[in-house]
């Protein structure tokens, strides 16, 4: 039975986090304020073309240049990669071919900054430039007679096409066609990118073993005969390698490391030093971190390569730019017969995620609303720009976006108030999908309450003055996925936690802790299961030598999933400490509580010792109490179909928004006032860190409704494929005085299988922002913004076309 | 560290200090690479992001575009300098207690230009707060928790006179 909030001495209350002030006094150490002794600086030349060929590469004049101790280029790492196994298209620099306008071509390693970028300068690189493809409209009619992106798998195929996937649930056109009102649309999502303030940052470190006893070393690659071994340095197999680095995936990158630079995994250690920042843009390897790595196996030294900022925007692996058509039938009622897509999404170089991303776009559609019918035909098109990836709420913002806008023009052309068309659409809790997926604890309906209420929508919603309007949104996400990246059978989080006699608790935990607060996540669950003070716990974190292996920051898995394993190393410990003051007091073990540092005997508290007296008695009955917990997600819980495992999560969140917004017709700037949030993630075991992760995401949603645009030139203007504003200041994210107020309600549907009952809150309160601004848009003038984002030229256009056809006006009620 | 060319005196956090710094070198290097204060962040490197902002004779400079002969002789004071021994400034503690420090990477940055508004204002309005901030990118929070934290400061030390 679910534990009431008065059960709970530390969970769902507001706490500090664990390295809080760390961060305030700035004593945190992320990746650029590390240095190791005789530590190189490292730079990457990349590539002025968005498609070419490489002729040559002449690096003697860098490696002559005094000051510099290596150079690397691709030919030195000719092995593939790429974050899902499945379609490994990059190189760690390129090695006959570079695909967009900053494709990394090679690397040195000098003394310093400067030199390093000098010697860049040395490097002499022969291009042979061939036809871009700069959109997918182009890469689609590719007709082979020109190198595509990518080679195709087969004969006869687009190598620009990444993946297509179409599925189909139910009779979608013949409940299309018995439809009383179909709505027709067609909607645009500009890319975006995700812009952590901390540049991406690694550091490389060789330690050679010594000589063996027996003299015989391991063999080197060309003992091994595979001939590739000319010019790679020492030999890979005899030494550690270390790399520090600001990734949201330790555990892929010691995989991906150990593979393409041919190192026993055995040998490699990551180590995740504070994040500055993340939402998707660091979950995966880049360029830099396999660099490091071989400059430092090469040169004996270590190596550090810090990203400009300009080269952020290139590495990029941002929100795809889609292409999306909708068709959406609904009865006289409002209830949702059938939903029809067709998505084309704008990928960029390489695969990336995109594997994922393609089905995403359809498969995380299907709930907060119930639907009888559903298809989705989704293409993954490559184009000579920087690769497209992950974004906070991978895969379904953009989708979401669409369907949101097209649930608003349904309602109207019903005659439904909006909120009331949501609701009567509500799918329910413990039920399935149309798409199979198995859906549990469910707390949209009270989230359309909540804002409903808050905003005041009854009296605002057609009511308020022209120019001023509200609109509603709503979403679902999952609590990360049952199936992990790569096929294995082994738990996707663990920890493992040690007492002694001191009275503390240490907590090994290989989560990535990238600002969301993880790291306290797991010092919350020991505190609250092992009756400590908060001070009293240790989390030791963010190095693959010595904690169990977590998956990584990504898909909104970290809470649900490493939560779960804390309350299992934990609950073995308490087990153990319970049982040794039982046997002290003679009692039933059931009896003994722990909680505020005391050991009590639950009939008469007055009895108690405390937690380390408790922990004292527990060490000297078992000796050295340490546990492991680990979680594993449910394997049998999926669509019985091909892809059904996609979009399968152990729990799904739910929001909805209500924004206001207040449109100068004249100039077509959109003024958003506020933005109400509300969000079931389950239990909040923090709600200060629930409100933080609400209120981030719902102004990452604003930013990409209203500001943001990761866009390149095309031919006409300039050189093509060069980033349109790779700045701070070019590419706008919003300031203090941009951001609208962020109000939070968090509703908590106690999730059955959740830690405490706990679901995400990272990513799904991103979604409904962007519709909800879109409908509120509408609200305020009666026009329909179907492109994003909704810029003061935008919105202007559509003013200027709406008052010549007569339309600006508030909408009917 | 490029070879050093010249000699800088800064008063930093109440130490006088010389550094020796190649000509070129910008405050935030100086502070970053000369002295080993790694708290001041650098996000941009050109003056859009406000991570590197520290206090220089008071005033909230952007040390990534300051270049440090300019700092030559001049009162720095970096996130490293808000707090004494006693314990933490007002406003790291309550950037703690309110969540306002996420991945916590602007947040050296925000402190000082927070510091500066309240050396100033013992009690700044809401918008008052978000100018004094304008300069700062967060790209976590949404600020919403920064403006509480502030406001929580600022009554703090009103209290505490
Ligand atoms: S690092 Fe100075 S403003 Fe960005
Ligand atoms: S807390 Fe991450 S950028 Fe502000």
């Amino acid at each position: 039975m679910a534990k009431s909030q008065s059960d709970f001495h530390f969970i769902g209350k507001p706490q500090r986090k664990i390295e809080g002030l760390e961060k305030s006094s700035g004593r945190a150490l992320y990746a650029d304020d590390i240095r190791l002794p005789g530590m190189l600086h490292g730079k990457i030349l990349r590539s002025p073309y968005p498609h070419a060929r490489i002729v040559s590469i002449d690096t003697s004049a860098a490696e002559a240049l005094e000051g510099v101790h290596g150079v690397v280029t691709g030919r030195d790492m000719p092995t593939t990669y790429g974050i899902i196994p499945w379609t490994p298209d990059e190189y760690p620099l390129a090695l006959d071919r570079v695909r967009y306008v900053g494709d990394g071509v090679a690397a040195v390693a000098a003394v310093d900054e400067d030199t390093a970028i000098r010697a860049l300068d040395l490097i002499r690189v022969e291009y042979e430039e061939l036809p871009a493809f700069p959109d997918p409209v182009s890469a689609l009619r590719a007709d082979g007679s020109t190198p595509y992106v990518h080679d195709a798998e087969k004969e006869g195929r687009n190598g620009n096409v990444t993946k297509h996937v179409h599925m189909e649930f139910g009779d979608v056109d013949g409940l299309m066609e018995t439809s009383e009102v179909v709505v027709e649309g067609e909607y645009f999502f500009e890319g975006t990118t995700h812009t952590p303030i901390e540049p991406h940052c690694a550091i490389g470190l060789w330690q050679p073993d010594g000589s063996r006893r027996d003299g015989l070393g391991e063999p080197t690659r060309d003992e091994r005969g595979d001939g590739t071994g000319a010019d790679s340095g020492p030999r890979t197999g005899s030494g550690k390698l270390t790399v520090w680095s600001a990734t949201q995936v330790p555990h892929y990158l010691h995989r991906e490391l150990a593979r393409v630079l041919d190192v026993d995994p055995a040998r490699v250690r990551v180590i995740q030093p504070l994040v500055g920042g993340a939402f998707g843009g660091k979950s995966e390897p880049f360029d830099l971190e396999f660099c490091v790595a071989k400059l430092a196996m090469k040169t004996g030294r270590p190596v550090k390569i810090l990203y400009t900022r300009e080269e952020v925007f290139y590495a990029h692996r941002g929100r795809h730019p889609f292409h999306m058509r909708y068709r959406t039938g609904c009865d006289t009622g409002g209830r949702l017969k059938s939903v029809d897509a067709e998505i084309v999404l704008d990928g960029g170089a390489y695969a990336s995620f995109g594997l994922v991303t393609t089905y995403y776009s359809g498969q995380l559609l299907c709930a907060p609303y119930a639907m009888p019918a559903y298809r989705f035909d989704s293409t993954r098109v490559y184009t000579n720009k920087p690769a497209c990836g992950p974004k906070r709420g991978h895969g379904s913002v953009q989708p979401r976006f669409a369907f949101e806008v097209q649930m608003d023009k349904l309602a109207e052309r019903v005659g439904l108030d909006p909120v009331d068309m949501r609701r009567i659409n509500f799918i329910g809790e413990n039920t399935r999908t149309v798409n199979e997926l198995r859906i549990t604890s469910n707390g949209f309906l009270e989230c359309l309450d909540a804002v409903e209420r808050a905003s005041g929508w009854r009296d605002k919603f057609r009511k308020l003055p022209f120019g001023r309007g509200v609109g509603v949104a709503g979403s679902t996400y999952i609590s990360g996925t049952n199936y992990p990246i790569y096929p294995n059978r082994m738990p996707q989080s663990a920890v493992q936690m040690q007492i002694d006699r001191s009275g503390r608790v240490a907590v090994f935990s290989g989560a990535s802790e990238i600002g969301q607060g993880c790291d306290s996540v797991v010092a919350y669950v020991a505190a609250e299961e092992l009756g400590v003070p908060l001070e009293h716990v240790r989390v030791y974190r963010g190095d693959t030598d010595f904690t169990p292996v977590d998956l990584g920051a990504y898909s909104s898995r970290v809470t649900f999933m490493l939560g779960n394993a804390a309350i299992q190393a934990a609950r073995k410990l308490r087990q153990m400490v319970q049982q040794a003051v039982a046997e002290e007091w003679d009692v039933k073990p059931g009896e003994v509580l722990l909680a505020g540092g005391r050991a009590m005997w639950a009939p008469d508290t007055e009895r108690q010792m405390s937690t380390r007296e408790a922990f004292n008695l527990a060490e000297a009955k078992f000796g050295t109490l340490g546990a492991r917990g680990w979680y594993d997600t449910p394997k049998d819980v999926h669509g019985d179909y091909r892809g059904g495992t996609i979009g399968a999560s152990p729990a799904y969140s739910f929001t909805a928004h209500v924004a206001e917004v207040e449109v100068d017709v004249e100039t077509g700037f959109v003024d958003v006032k506020k933005i109400w949030v509300a969000h079931d993630c389950g239990r909040a075991l923090n709600p200060v860190l629930v409100e933080g992760q609400m209120e981030g995401s719902a102004y990452m949603g604003f930013a990409e409704a209203l500001m943001e645009e990761q866009v390149f030139k095309d031919t006409d203007h300039g050189r093509a494929g060069l980033h349109d504003g790779p700045s701070l200041l070019d590419y706008r994210i919003p300031t203090s005085m941009d951001t609208p107020e962020l109000e939070s309600l968090i509703i908590e549907s106690i999730d059955p299988e959740g830690p405490y009952g706990a679901k995400e809150a990272g990513e799904g309160p991103l979604h409904p922002s962007i519709p909800a601004i879109a409908n509120a848009i509408y609200d305020a003038v009666g026009v329909r913004m179907d492109r994003l984002p909704f810029s003061p030229p935008a919105v202007w256009r559509e003013i200027q076309a709406a008052r010549g056809a007569g339309t600006l006006r508030k909408p009917p009620c | 560290m490029p070879p050093a060319t010249e000699i800088v005196t800064l008063m930093v956090n109440g130490d006088r200090r010389e550094v020796g710094v190649p000509g070129h070198y910008t405050l935030l290097e100086a502070l970053r690479y000369g002295l080993g204060l790694t708290g001041s962040k650098q996000g941009c490197d050109k003056g859009d992001c406000g991570a590197c902002t520290v206090l220089m004779d008071g005033e909230p400079t952007l040390s990534c575009i300051t270049p440090i002969r300019e700092a030559d002789g001049r009162r720095i004071v970096t996130v490293e300098g808000l707090g004494t021994a006693r314990g933490p400034h007002p406003l790291q503690d309550e950037f703690d207690l309110h969540g306002a420090a996420q991945c916590g990477f602007c947040t050296p940055g925000i402190l000082c230009s927070a510091a500066a508004l309240l050396a100033r204002s013992t009690n700044p309005s809401r918008e008052e707060i978000r100018e004094a901030l304008s300069g700062n990118l967060c790209r976590c929070t949404g600020y919403t928790k920064i403006y509480e934290a502030v406001e929580a400061a600022a009554a703090r030390m009103r209290d505490n006179g």
